[in-house]
């Protein structure tokens, strides 16, 4: 177990990097609390696997330093790193059987058989592969060979941190759900600090208990789902997290309002002063979730034309204009959405506002 | 519409049968035929059952021929495919030093068979030849002509050098298709070198070795070329093989009858120990402790 | 055109990959497959198509059998979960491949690709090779090709699979909007309930080889024939509480039980398998009818704007989706609450015996543009 912080790091593939974009990490500060459950969060080619790989020393770092509790490791190789890592796909001994696949790193650390055995069994019934642990690990299912590779990293007692790159990629969605309540469980029982590299928000959102969200390089936000969901501090967050991402809208001030083809409406108090001081590219930000739909004209409705109504069975999705803008609702399903003409209410204390992309606070 | 198109696919398969039934049916028929007849001429010819057969198998010297060819196959096999094996993980697994591995590993592959002889019958003669004269240098009388034991060393040498890249080529492309994920985690697990081996190359690289073994040991089975280059057999019958046996029973001694007993028996002991050999490499790793 | 299978089965050595599927789609119509990995999507499409030829039975082409025609001689286009480009064509002679073994004109030809490049919105990248093309963008070519062919059966096996999670939500969005019109039977596989109800149309529900059930997309959705189906056709997977019925009460266990009425009314006495989703259940009471059953919290997931919090009791285990974000202690008690009248009953042998009333049910209502 292990706080790990990032110094002053950097990673380019480049061997002479010349300019910013050469580098597939940005210099970067950070510190990875003793025994968090993370989530590393962003698009295919952020950096996260770099930043990953990175940390369990699978690459060295171009520029700074990597310290577990204290002790400088950015020189160690991963298996004097006390990391364990599952991969997208499973990777499992073909030849052994479920019990040597997970006594295989107690093993290769001269820990003697009574104790391996004992780990193993363990491990074993936590995972729930007792029934399994006398069976060719080549003949089972996806799901179950995932969950050896997550053993190999749980056998180890001395292990500091477990990294997940997109570990449920080849999982069915049905076991996707056991296998993140079971990471849950193994987080909750052994309290080893876990890393999960996904660019899947659900994914990250259920497991995480901080989501670090990365873009080109960069992290742009680190906060708790909630955090994220209801304050995203820039407008890459607010589009890429959330199922459809946040309602974005190039606006205007106007005192304590907004503007949005013509159409006032009111921020919370101080809101408006303070995008005003920051200057720039203003856009309003509200997520579908907040937004009200009404049938019938209510107080500060603002009148919009419906597009579409789809029935996702849990909920409705409803795309609307408002003038030339399009935002989408999220509305109850058993709530009758008719007639092409609605009202929608922003609530005030869900709106947010964006200078240049960031969040005015 | 029509209902079966399907059956345009048999005319195109038609050229095959044709090539196989003249290149394998037919000749494999006219040795059961001559194998069973004695042969003194065109159109003088009796029937003689299986005398060919009880005949050849209780030769002496096909069984001399058939424990050599054994030996031989057996030493190609553990010599070649450990080597070929080792040479494949030595080599870089990108960057220039690949092309240039694998171009000067597939030169003794682009050399004819009878070139291979000619050339180490010069590269080992004790007189001119640099192998030979090296070693005879260092003290140690060397003569193919004349030593049986370095007549195989010699026949061993060559098949060897000619062969083992094949075998590094096949254990190559096998090791080059295993993925990144699986080093990276043997890593993370402490594993040893010799673990990773053991436990990931190995078994990731079973399908290609299977081919390389079979390939090496009918291939070996069947050596005539380079004995017969160096020393036609000799010295003494010391490198006469099946093949070369057979040769000299056919064409040396225009025994047909016998000579295709000989080649049904020798197709049949090929057959049989090639699928053994399959059977054998399929159950590793797979079967049940 | 129609298509019909006809009691198709596919065996390969042992294994039946197809166990006599009986299925009619019509034309210009969206059908999604949806079904587990290795439930045989893959399986069913390729005999679709006429890649792989039945074991047994006959596929029909408006009315014509066409078993064992080659793939060439139909009029298919496939969609495959792997991003499959000319690797040295840009995007528009990779979308104009197909027109070229057509022969048509150049101009024919210009017309169509821009027109497929538009839907797929990669306009710009007309120029572009393959692989200076994101995972999106190649997959929207790939797409682009197969709707330029415009031919009269469009197969898409878990197209969006392979794709970034945001982008597989836009991709989604976008792609319902592409098979209107045109005559086309567009057949989609997916295991994702989401992506079959957002494409809508009809479903089929695919489980080890056989079709589990067909109809369209809400109603299989809200009428699940059987406990797979509806495990298969929710996300998270449907709560299945073991109950009886019995002097004119619903029981679960030994403690929790409530007084039949409703849809559940008519059921006769006897076991059953309730099942509810998770949506359905709540922390707090929603309704006066709603039943209280005690659990204990197994574990609770954030979502944004969801909880999901796994629950279990008496061995039952149950995920509740509660709106908002809430902390729960983890083997704390909390008082799970269930409106009767949002069960499923399904019998003995997983068959459903009743399902919640629901009004009609608009779908997908297009206000036109």
């Amino acid at each position: 177990m292990a706080q790990i912080d990032l110094k002053d790091l950097a990673h380019s593939y480049a061997s002479r990097p010349q300019s910013d974009a050469d580098y597939a990490l940005k210099r970067l500060d950070m510190i990875w609390q003793d025994s968090g459950a993370y989530a590393l969060l962003g698009p295919s080619g952020c950096g996260k696997t770099t930043m990953l790989n990175i940390i369990s020393g699978l690459l060295r770092p171009s520029q700074g330093r990597v310290v577990f509790d204290g002790r400088d490791v950015t020189d160690l190789s991963p298996q004097d790193r006390n990391i364990a890592q599952v991969f997208q796909f499973p990777v499992i001994y073909d030849t052994m059987t479920v019990f040597d696949n997970l006594a295989f790193p107690l093993r290769n650390r001269g820990v003697n058989e009574g104790e391996a055995r004992k780990r193993v069994e363990e491990v074993a019934e936590m995972l729930e592969l007792s029934d399994d642990l006398r069976r060719r690990a080549a003949g089972l299912t996806a799901d179950a060979k995932q969950k050896i590779s997550l053993g190999r990293g749980l056998v180890r007692s001395d292990v500091a941190a477990i990294l997940f790159d997109e570990p449920l990629t080849v999982i069915n969605p049905h076991m996707k759900w056991l296998l993140r309540r079971k990471l849950k469980q193994v987080h909750e029982q052994f309290q080893i600090t876990l890393i999960y590299v996904t660019h899947d928000q659900n994914e990250a959102l259920t497991f995480a208990e901080q989501v670090v969200v990365m873009h080109e390089g960069q992290v742009v936000q680190t906060g708790t789902p909630q955090e994220l969901f209801e304050k995203p501090a820039h407008t890459f967050v607010a589009y890429f997290i959330g199922s459809p991402g946040m309602n974005l809208l190039p606006c205007r001030l106007d005192g304590g309002a907004v503007v949005i083809d013509g159409e006032h409406i009111a921020l919370a108090d101080g809101l408006g002063a303070r995008a005003e001081r920051a200057g720039g590219e203003l856009q309003l930000g509200i997520r579908p979730e907040f937004l009200k739909l009404h049938a019938t004209q209510v107080e500060q409705g603002i009148p919009v034309r419906v597009k579409l109504v789809e029935d996702l069975g849990n909920y409705k999705m409803v795309t609307v204009r408002l003038g030339e803008r399009t935002l989408q609702a999220k509305v109850p399903e058993d709530e009758e959405v008719g007639g092409e003409q609605a009202w929608l209410v922003f609530p005030p204390e869900w709106l947010r506002l964006y200078v240049d992309g960031h969040l005015v606070e | 519409m029509e209902k079966t198109p399907n059956n345009k696919a048999w005319l195109l398969v038609i050229p095959v049968f044709v090539i196989v039934a003249f290149s394998a049916i037919i000749p494999l028929m006219t040795v059961v035929n001559y194998s069973v007849q004695d042969i003194f001429g065109p159109g003088e010819r009796y029937f003689v059952g299986v005398e060919w057969f009880k005949e050849t198998l209780s030769d002496r010297r096909l069984h001399d021929a058939l424990w050599r060819q054994f030996l031989f196959s057996g030493l190609v096999l553990l010599i070649e495919i450990p080597l070929g094996v080792m040479i494949a993980l030595a080599m870089p697994k990108r960057g220039w030093g690949v092309s240039v591995s694998l171009v000067l590993l597939a030169l003794p592959l682009l050399i004819p068979w009878n070139v291979i002889g000619t050339i180490w019958i010069i590269f080992t003669r004790p007189d001119i030849g640099l192998f030979g004269v090296a070693i005879n240098g260092l003290g140690i009388d060397f003569d193919h002509t004349a030593s049986p034991l370095d007549a195989w060393v010699t026949v061993m040498l060559m098949e060897v050098w000619h062969w083992t890249p094949l075998v590094v080529l096949l254990a190559y492309a096998g090791l080059q298709a295993i993925p990144e994920a699986y080093f990276q985690a043997a890593r993370i697990d402490g594993a040893s070198a010799w673990a990773t081996f053991r436990y990931i190359q190995l078994p990731k690289m079973r399908g290609v070795l299977t081919i390389a073994v079979l390939l090496r040991f009918m291939d070996s089975f069947l050596i005539y070329a380079e004995p017969f280059v160096l020393t036609g057999g000799g010295p003494g019958n010391s490198t006469t093989f099946l093949s070369i046996h057979l040769v000299k029973l056919a064409v040396g001694q225009f025994d047909l009858g016998p000579a295709a007993a000989f080649s049904i028996i020798y197709f049949l002991i090929v057959l049989l120990f090639s699928w053994m050999f399959y059977q054998a490499l399929q159950r590793v790793g797979t079967g049940e402790k | 055109m129609s298509l019909v299978l006809e009691q198709v089965t596919k065996r390969v050595g042992h294994d039946v990959h197809i166990a006599d599927v009986s299925l009619e789609l019509s034309e210009d119509s969206l059908n999604v497959l949806i079904g587990p990995t290795l439930s045989g999507k893959t399986s069913l499409m390729r005999l679709m198509a006429g890649l792989d030829r039945p074991t047994a039975g006959k596929v029909l082409v408006d009315g014509i059998d066409v078993t064992g025609v080659s793939v060439r001689k139909r009029d298919v286009a496939m969609v495959y979960q792997q991003f499959i480009n000319y690797p040295s064509f840009t995007v528009y002679n990779n979308i104009a491949s197909p027109l070229r073994f057509e022969r048509l004109g150049k101009k024919e030809i210009d017309r169509k690709v821009r027109e497929a490049a538009e839907m797929m919105r990669i306009e710009p990248l007309l120029d572009r090779l393959p692989s200076e093309l994101s995972g999106g963008q190649q997959q929207r070519t790939a797409i682009a090709r197969a709707l330029v062919k415009e031919t009269k059966l469009l197969i898409l096996d878990e197209p969006l699979v392979n794709l970034d999670y945001k982008l597989r939500e836009e991709l989604r969005s976008e792609m319902h909007q592409l098979f209107q019109g045109g005559g086309t039977i567009v057949v989609y596989a997916t295991t994702e309930p989401l992506e079959a109800l957002m494409l809508g149309g009809s479903t089929v529900v695919l489980d080890e080889g056989r079709v589990l059930q067909s109809g369209g997309t809400l109603q299989v959705y809200h009428r699940p024939a059987s406990v797979r189906c509806a495990e298969i056709f929710s996300d998270p997977p449907i709560n299945v509480i073991p109950g009886r019925v019995e002097g004119g009460n619903v029981r679960f266990g030994r403690e929790m039980g409530f007084p039949v009425n409703g849809h559940l009314a008519a059921l006769p006495p006897g076991r059953y398998q309730f099942g509810v989703r998770a949506s359905h259940l709540s922390i707090g009471r929603r309704t006066e009818k709603d039943i209280r059953m005690p659990f204990t919290v197994e574990l609770a997931e954030v979502s944004g704007s969801e909880t999901f919090i796994h629950a279990h009791h008496d061995g039952v285990t149950c995920v509740v989706q509660e709106e908002g974000v809430h902390s729960f202690a983890l083997g704390a008690p909390v008082d799970v609450f269930l409106n009767p009248s949002q069960l499923f009953a399904f019998d003995a042998a997983g068959a459903l015996v009743a399902a919640p009333e629901r009004d009609g049910g608009s779908r997908d209502q297009d206000r036109g543009s």
